[in-house]
């Protein structure tokens, strides 16, 4: 954390960020592999599809990395997604007007997070407990509202899901892509250059250190799983664009997606290490194995899930390398 | 002289660990009685035991499995989310080997092997690579269930051998997964209490490095703690799949993990590590398994369930918590304080 600190010394590699650097070499290679078994992998409109099919998923990972940065998490994420197509399904279906659907279900994201953090702030609750009930408590309401699927035909949401932006080359991206363009932008802003920012890596690497700086410890912490529910309502409303529904069961035990990009995306969960750029470069590796084996045609679904895991122990062991180097460095200092 | 005994006893009681899991438990089952007087009955039926408190204990039984194994995990400052994985890779396993004719003890003992190597695999992660034990079980928890459709090539395996479904579904006059939860309990009291493992367990929870300097080869017992874990994962992967006499890659044991967490947390055992508490997760697990119960038969929509169990949950953390007790405290004594000033005006 203190290397961040220190101003940027040329192409020097650092070494929080090699982690970072190896999973975009590994999406560029993964590409690559595809556009040479495929021939029409190598188009444009192949790369800006893995982030149409993927923005809600990059919003939601930039909002966990905030929880994982200050050594929490925020299992909520995915259950939030599917409670916020819910509402917003509903609502639209009763006439009320887009744009309150939208700041209401925003808020209701909010609401919930600062919820959920004060509860671990105030009462030292674990994040996994109230995260978990919180889960709980976002799908069963979510079935409350309905138990089948709501399909969404206003016209907002439709010319919104529809609307393509040309980019050149003949590719289009979709209003998605932009908005989860914007968010990681500004979360990388905020984790960089705000006082907000450097607090939470600060939490991360060490608590009592933080509160003994003087560091508003309590007010960062409940801020941080605000933004995350903030992040995941947000995903949940572009998941709802993208797909124009609302169900109970959408994104199913997807938080562990979200935090499994994070991994890839050189965050580690012991917290204080990472960035908000890596979970979308994650995101987007998860993206292209899904592609592959979709090109590939004849391999199941479920190899998705397998080369993920894979993925998932690379990056991990690759971590684990970098941790003993560093403390073996520091023995030899001291 | 007696009575102050007797409050002695009770103090003694109320500061046990399992008191408050223990009164949650008495609760749910006492408004059960208020709801349906019937709830406590038990008959004797062709040689069976039935009610609804016995079919609590057997629907709970895969839970209370998992949940000792998770305490003992978390016990040392970890955690397995992969259980449900574990549980539906053993259930495949094992059913393969039933639907393509294989004898029963052969399947048994592939889905209990196929268990305990997934948690060796774990404890492998965790305990000699040093990975962290969240990151490192979720590999499993994600290339769990993909490996359970290799292996069913994606398919329901659905099967009628009598002598497997027994272990699920048969009684000796009470159901047969809990004489299994009863041995496990047994088997485990007595390997974390009256041997020296399970001081070793709070040692390393409490604080890896000063056990590793008093000798304690802490790296050894985690695996083996994983190992137990997935075994027991496994074992409760064998009664899930024999008593709904199919495996389901996608579905068998999704969510167990996260109401087995629950159970060793209502159960007092801190999510930092440090003391375990096996009764007390018992207890949780029956707690989970009858509010699941009571939110079925009070006929409420099963969809309303999780929220239930969300709004309980919190409750039942937030009145463990030292921080919220101690506010309502100082509430009382606030309110106490200004009644005392009222009455004296």
């Amino acid at each position: 954390m203190s290397e961040k600190i220190t101003k940027f010394s040329g192409f020097k590699l650092k070494q929080a960020n090699i982690s970072i650097y190896a999973t975009i070499i590994l999406f560029i290679i993964l590409f690559g592999i595809g556009s040479i078994m495929y021939d029409n992998f190598f188009t444009t409109q192949v790369f800006a599809n893995l982030f149409i099919d993927n923005a809600y998923l990059i919003v939601v990972a930039v909002g966990e990395t905030f929880a994982i940065l200050t050594g929490g998490i925020d299992l909520s994420v995915g259950a939030m997604i599917a409670f916020v197509s819910m509402i917003s399904a509903d609502l639209l279906r009763k006439g009320v007007n887009p744009v309150i659907v939208i700041i209401f279900v925003l808020l209701v994201g909010i609401i919930f997070g600062t919820v959920q953090g004060f509860l671990i702030q105030k009462f030292k609750l674990h994040p996994w407990i109230v995260t978990l009930a919180g889960m709980f408590f976002a799908r069963g309401s979510s079935y409350l509202i309905s138990i089948n699927s709501i399909t969404i035909d206003n016209p907002t949401f439709t010319s919104l899901s529809s609307l393509r932006i040309p980019i050149g080359f003949e590719s289009h991206i979709s209003a998605n892509v932009v908005i989860s363009l914007i968010v990681v932008a500004v979360a990388v802003y905020i984790l960089k250059f705000t006082k907000f920012g450097r607090t939470v890596y600060a939490i991360g690497g060490n608590e009592n250190s933080a509160m003994l700086m003087g560091l508003p410890v309590a007010k960062t912490k409940i801020l941080v799983y605000t933004f995350s529910g903030f992040c995941s309502s947000l995903g949940g409303l572009l998941f709802t664009i993208y797909t124009l529904s609302g169900y109970g069961l959408h994104c199913n035990g997807m938080e562990m997606d979200a935090i499994a990009a994070c991994v890839i995306g050189g965050v580690l969960l012991t917290g204080g290490v990472g960035s908000a750029i890596g979970p979308m470069f994650g995101v987007l590796t998860t993206g292209v194995i899904q592609s592959l084996i979709m090109f590939q045609g004849t391999l199941n679904s479920w190899w998705t899930k397998i080369a993920v895991g894979m993925l998932l122990f690379i990056f991990i062991a690759l971590q684990r390398i970098i941790v003993i180097r560093n403390a073996k460095r520091k023995t030899v200092i001291s | 002289m007696e009575r102050s005994k007797l409050k002695n006893i009770f103090s003694k009681f109320y500061s046990m660990s399992i008191f408050w899991p223990l009164m949650c438990l008495i609760c749910i089952i006492f408004i059960d009685f208020l709801i349906n007087p019937g709830f406590l009955k038990i008959e004797m039926k062709d040689g069976h035991l039935f009610g609804s408190l016995i079919d609590i204990l057997n629907r709970a039984a895969p839970l209370i499995l998992i949940s000792l194994g998770m305490t003992i995990v978390i016990a040392v400052q970890g955690i397995d989310i992969s259980v449900g994985s574990v549980i539906a890779i053993s259930a495949c396993v094992s059913a393969t080997v039933i639907v393509s004719n294989g004898p029963v003890i052969l399947a048994i003992a592939a889905g209990l092997f196929v268990g305990l190597l997934c948690g060796m695999w774990n404890g492998f992660l965790v305990a000699y690579i040093g990975v962290q034990p969240m990151v490192g079980t979720l590999i499993l928890y994600i290339v769990g269930r993909g490996i359970a459709q290799l292996i069913t090539d994606g398919k329901i395996l659905t099967f009628t051998n009598k002598s497997f479904i027994f272990l699920g579904t048969g009684y000796l006059l009470i159901p047969i997964p809990v004489y299994i939860a009863i041995a496990v309990i047994l088997v485990m009291y007595f390997v974390m209490r009256k041997t020296s493992l399970g001081l070793f367990v709070e040692a390393i929870g409490v604080n890896r490095e000063a056990s590793r300097f008093s000798g304690i080869n802490s790296r050894k017992v985690i695996f083996a703690l994983y190992a137990i874990c997935g075994l027991l994962a496994g074992l409760a992967g064998l009664i899930i799949c024999s008593n709904i006499k199919s495996a389901d890659a996608n579905n068998a044991g999704q969510w167990l993990e996260l109401d087995a967490i629950l159970s060793v947390v209502i159960g007092g055992t801190s999510m930092s590590g440090g003391r375990f508490y096996l009764g007390g997760t018992v207890i949780g697990a029956l707690f989970i398994q009858s509010l699941t119960t009571t939110i079925y038969s009070i006929g409420v929509p099963p969809e309303v369930t999780l929220v239930v169990k969300a709004i309980v949950v919190i409750t039942v953390v937030l009145i463990q918590s030292p921080i919220f007790r101690k506010m309502l405290k100082t509430n009382n004594m606030l309110s106490n304080y200004k009644a005392k000033k009222v009455a004296k005006i």
